[in-house]
């Protein structure tokens, strides 16, 4: 049994014109200690999956249906004081904006050290202690200093490891990352990859990173899922996905962003394109998803929605026109 | 040598900090502070650096959106930092602007047709409505919008296609460079891909000079043929992409180009990480601002600021790693 | 396998690939309604308030067609009657029919809602269009729109009554000077905001002046947070306009205003409460229809613009 295991997740949103199919459908499963990259562009359901599993989705004018288990406990099921629980003690989340996610009038400590009393029966002393363990295990320097300060005090970076130490400053089992290093500069995202990496290692917490950015995801993930119109269009090792991506989409993806160092040989490149736009979320989509933009669309496509199946050891691939390279068990 | 379509001398751009009750300054941010490049025609230059750089700052300077604090802007030799308004709005067709956001850089209450044909009156670029309308109707095909476009809303249109309305409106006035702030930054990896296309083909079908400035190297590596690497309000390398992406000179340059994440997990990972934040433009360490970050600073770069001055042919430096033990002439 | 270009059907094509499962959906059907009734359903503050204004607009237009007597005829006779078949609403001190100088009431708060939203947005929008984009002008103007805002606004239009006859037109003078510091201070802060998008930073890389920019980029932008306050405005306004009247300094008392006839009740209002009662209930159910114009045009024009009002 994995650790955290979504199972046809759906989270659709009523809206006055017409039901958002968010996210429909989507399974997948984490172990202790691996990261599961969730990569897709804007719209396309990653963030609501991360919020669903937490069920921080307002429902109304939300819903999620489907079963999210933690150790094969529902937390659909769970009460919003259950939930409570898990959330920071078993489930904690790093948001893209680090500025927002901070309280501006309490001090860096106070919010920290709440946290760490919150669910660890703790002193102030003890806490406070603790605080100081969590912010050097995060790479700040002065930590003394640093609890003292307040939110404007400290740079974008600076912010991002605060928040990193209050999501893991109770040894949680899993931490969702929703575009942790979206919002920072590259040198300091570099850091917070790097802190990132060391981290699981440390702790072996299960990370779930959200990400539209596939070099982020080539550094730090294990395996990865692609989402496309709220569905999970393939999975697949980190490895596998770069070099033998089977959806048309995800090859799309991945032609469409330039490496560095590819056009120093002088050929001039071209980006695939992936034409078309995504499509409307409201009108239910018969066939695949993808149709619309596929380069090898056939009729098949259009009427009946593909099966996410094996193709490949450890490569699942919801297209028809994907091919199997080892015959199913 | 020909004379370049752009040249920036020296140009320094400072904001006061906060004004007084009484309308007095308190503190200066130095947002740019003394860069010179020259952009030819047809020519791509990128401007890279992250946030705070002062980037974005050159390319709003370099459009007169206000006034700078020293220095100089030259198009084709002709100087047009220190004409007046009036002066100045007939050369403004020469360079035009694309920006980040693909919603607020349209106005929402304007129809596509008004957006385009704004910059077109203006300059006085058609004689006619009949012609006014064509043009319209070519814009709209240039940057390949559905064919209906022109009587619709921004509203109605996607993020990907506001953008190809913003190229269109910059193309309108049929400029010789056009600026791109950060033009892709808020575009998804698969749109962002067409309007990088559309940038590359526009500039050969018209010959455009495009000062593309960007956070994103890896973009830019595909896009250009010159980059400039700022930091902290100053250019710490210039040079064709080659040099600059195959054999970076600056510290910084080596650092920041480590610490892009490559799309490829099995790609060696040799990484400078730097250490602590960019310091803030109010008070910039003297010297060299690199020092406090850099991997390999002296005593020397504590004191005394390094000028950017050729390495190469071409490949300038401003770092005293690279100065030779004789100086030799300075103005390359 | 090479796929067949035609697939006949999408019962054939189930027969060959795997299709995902059917997953059912998790909510109702949405059923989206247009007309009218979508209207309704989509904005239901602002069709009640629409309503209920229709409702005072037709009354008031169309007084003397609605069972009214004459709203100043004196009938000592009948003085202070409850109300009946015959006097619906009851009649005051001197016999006027209550009903029908609700009715007619309706006029005096309406012209004066309506007019003081209109001018004040009016002049507001002319000081707040210069303050936010000349800076030379700009500190004193709004130092001169602090002074007058930090005295509360019926102070300030019972002041500026003292200085004038009693009218109608002085009341809507009075309020509108009252009310113009909210509507430039928003103005202001619109203008100063729209300056920094980036499209009047490609206008003016286009070429454009700034007149034109002001016209075509700036006012247009303005005009939804403008409405919007106008309407709180009109709100404020006819309950200003009834303070003043209900203290004597507004409206002439020959004339029916809400005001003048709960200022006419008041001496009697223990033992005869309806003649206050009636127009009381117009005044609220008035403003509150105005209110919640306003509060659902400016959820339905910019819900970030909510933050600002």
């Amino acid at each position: 049994m994995a650790l955290l295991e979504v199972e046809n997740l759906q989270t659709h949103f009523r809206t006055p014109s017409g039901i958002n199919r968010a996210v429909d459908g989507v399974s997948f499963s984490v172990n202790a200690g691996e990261t599961l990259a969730i990569v897709g562009e804007s719209g396309c359901g990653k963030s609501v999956t991360a919020m669903s599993i937490l069920r921080l989705i307002p429902e109304p004018p939300g819903k999620i249906a489907g079963s999210i288990r933690l150790n094969g406990r529902d937390l659909l099921n769970a009460s919003a004081r259950e939930m409570r629980a898990i959330r920071g003690n078993d489930i904690s989340m790093i948001f893209q904006e680090p500025m927002t996610s901070l309280n501006p009038v309490l001090t860096i400590g106070r919010q920290l050290t709440e946290t760490i009393r919150q669910h660890a029966r703790l002193g102030a002393k003890a806490a406070t202690d603790r605080a100081m363990e969590m912010l050097q295990l995060v790479g700040i320097p002065e930590p003394g200093r640093r609890l003292a300060e307040y939110r404007h005090q400290l740079s974008g970076g600076m912010r991002q490891r605060i928040m990193i130490a209050i999501a893991l400053a109770c040894d949680p089992k899993v931490l969702i990352a929703d575009e942790p290093t979206t919002a920072l500069d590259v040198t300091i995202q570099a850091q917070i990859l790097d802190l990132m990496r060391d981290l699981k290692a440390r702790t072996g917490a299960a990370v779930v990173l959200i990400t539209h950015d596939l070099g982020v995801v080539a550094e730090v993930a294990e395996r990865v899922m692609v989402m496309y119109a709220g569905r999970k269009v393939e999975e697949a090792g980190v490895g596998d996905l770069f070099r033998s991506a089977r959806h048309p989409y995800t090859k799309g993806l991945l032609g469409a962003v330039p490496k560095l160092g590819a056009s120093l040989a002088g050929a001039d490149t071209r980006l695939v394109e992936i034409p078309g736009l995504v499509p409307s979320l409201k009108n239910r989509i018969a066939g695949c998803v993808f149709a619309d933009r596929c380069a090898s669309v056939t009729n098949v496509c259009r009427s009946v929605a593909p099966a996410l199946e094996l193709k490949a050891a450890g490569h699942l691939v919801a297209c028809h026109h994907a091919r199997r390279e080892v015959a199913a068990a | 040598m020909t004379q370049p379509l752009l040249e920036v001398r020296n140009l320094k751009k400072h904001f006061p900090l906060r004004t007084t009750f009484f309308g007095g300054a308190q503190g200066v941010v130095h947002a740019v502070d003394g860069v010179s490049f020259s952009i030819a025609k047809g020519e791509t230059l990128a401007l890279v650096g992250e946030s705070g750089c002062g980037k974005s700052t050159v390319g709003r300077a370099i459009l007169r959106l206000f006034d700078i604090t020293s220095g100089e802007v030259l198009i084709e030799g002709r100087r047009i930092d220190d004409l007046t308004a009036g002066q100045l709005r007939p050369l403004r067709r020469r360079v035009q602007v694309v920006f980040q956001d693909p919603f607020s850089s349209l106005n929402p209450r304007m129809r596509v047709r008004d957006i385009l044909a704004e910059p077109i009156r203006n300059f006085g670029l058609a004689a006619s409505d009949a012609e006014l309308d064509k043009k319209i109707a070519d814009l709209i095909e240039i940057v390949r919008l559905p064919g209906d476009s022109a009587g619709r809303w921004p509203h109605e249109f996607s993020g990907g296609q506001r953008q190809r309305i913003g190229i269109a409106r910059a193309l309108a006035a049929a400029p010789d460079l056009i600026i791109c702030d950060e033009a892709v930054s808020a575009l998804d990896v698969s749109v962002k891909a067409q309007i990088v296309n559309l940038l590359q083909d526009l500039q050969r079908q018209l010959g455009l000079a495009l000062l593309f400035i960007s956070h994103d190297l890896a973009i830019v590596e595909h896009m250009t043929h010159r980059v400039a690497v700022m930091y902290l309000g100053r250019i710490v390398e210039m040079g064709p992409k080659q040099a600059i992406f195959a054999t970076p000179r600056h510290p910084y340059t080596k650092a920041l180009l480590s610490a892009v994440p490559v799309p490829d997990p099995e790609a060696p990972r040799n990484r400078t990480i730097l250490k602590g934040d960019v310091p803030s433009p109010i008070n910039p360490p003297p010297g060299c601002h690199f020092h406090t970050r850099c991997p390999v600073a002296m005593a020397r770069c504590r004191i005394e600021t390094p000028v950017l001055r050729d390495h190469e042919p071409d490949h300038s430096v401003a770092c005293h790693l690279y100065d030779a033990p004789t100086v030799g002439s300075v103005d390359g | 396998m090479t796929i067949t270009a035609s697939l006949p059907a999408a019962i054939t094509a189930r027969d060959h690939y795997a299709a995902a499962p059917d997953l059912p959906d998790i909510h109702l059907p949405v059923r989206v309604r247009g007309g009218v009734a979508g209207f309704v359903f989509r904005q239901p503050t602002v069709a009640l308030g629409l309503f209920i204004l229709a409702i005072m607009l037709v009354l008031a237009v169309f007084a003397p067609w609605f069972g009214t007597l004459d709203p100043t005829a004196l009938a000592p006779a009948k003085r202070t009657r409850p109300p009946s078949m015959d006097f619906w609403f009851g009649t005051d001190a001197f016999g006027r029919d209550v009903y029908s100088r609700v009715i007619y009431g309706a006029r005096v708060s309406l012209v004066v809602g309506f007019a003081v939203a209109f001018f004040a947005s009016a002049i507001g929008l002319l000081i707040g269009l210069v303050s936010g984009y000349v800076r030379a002008f700009d500190s004193t103007i709004m130092r001169a729109m602090d002074g007058l805002m930090s005295i509360p606004p019926i102070l300030l239009a019972v002041a500026l009554m003292a200085l004038t006859r009693a009218s109608v037109q002085n009341v809507i003078l009075a309020i509108t000077i009252a009310e113009i510091p909210r509507v430039s201070r928003l103005v202001r802060g619109v203008v100063l905001s729209l300056r920094e998008q980036p499209y009047v930073d490609a206008a003016i890389a286009a070429g454009t002046t700034t007149p034109m920019i002001i016209k075509r980029h700036i006012l247009p932008n303005t005009l939804a947070p403008l409405t919007v306050q106008a309407t709180y405005i009109c709100g404020s306004a006819m309950i200003v306009e009834s303070i003043l009247s209900f203290i004597g300094a507004g409206t002439p008392p020959m004339i029916p205003s809400w005001g003048n006839i709960m200022a006419d009740g008041r001496a009697l209002w223990q033992v005869k409460p309806y003649i206050i009662f009636f127009p009381a209930v117009f005044l609220s159910l008035t403003v509150l229809a105005v209110n919640l114009l306003g509060d659902g045009l400016r959820d339905a024009l910019d819900p970030r613009m909510a933050k600002r009002l």
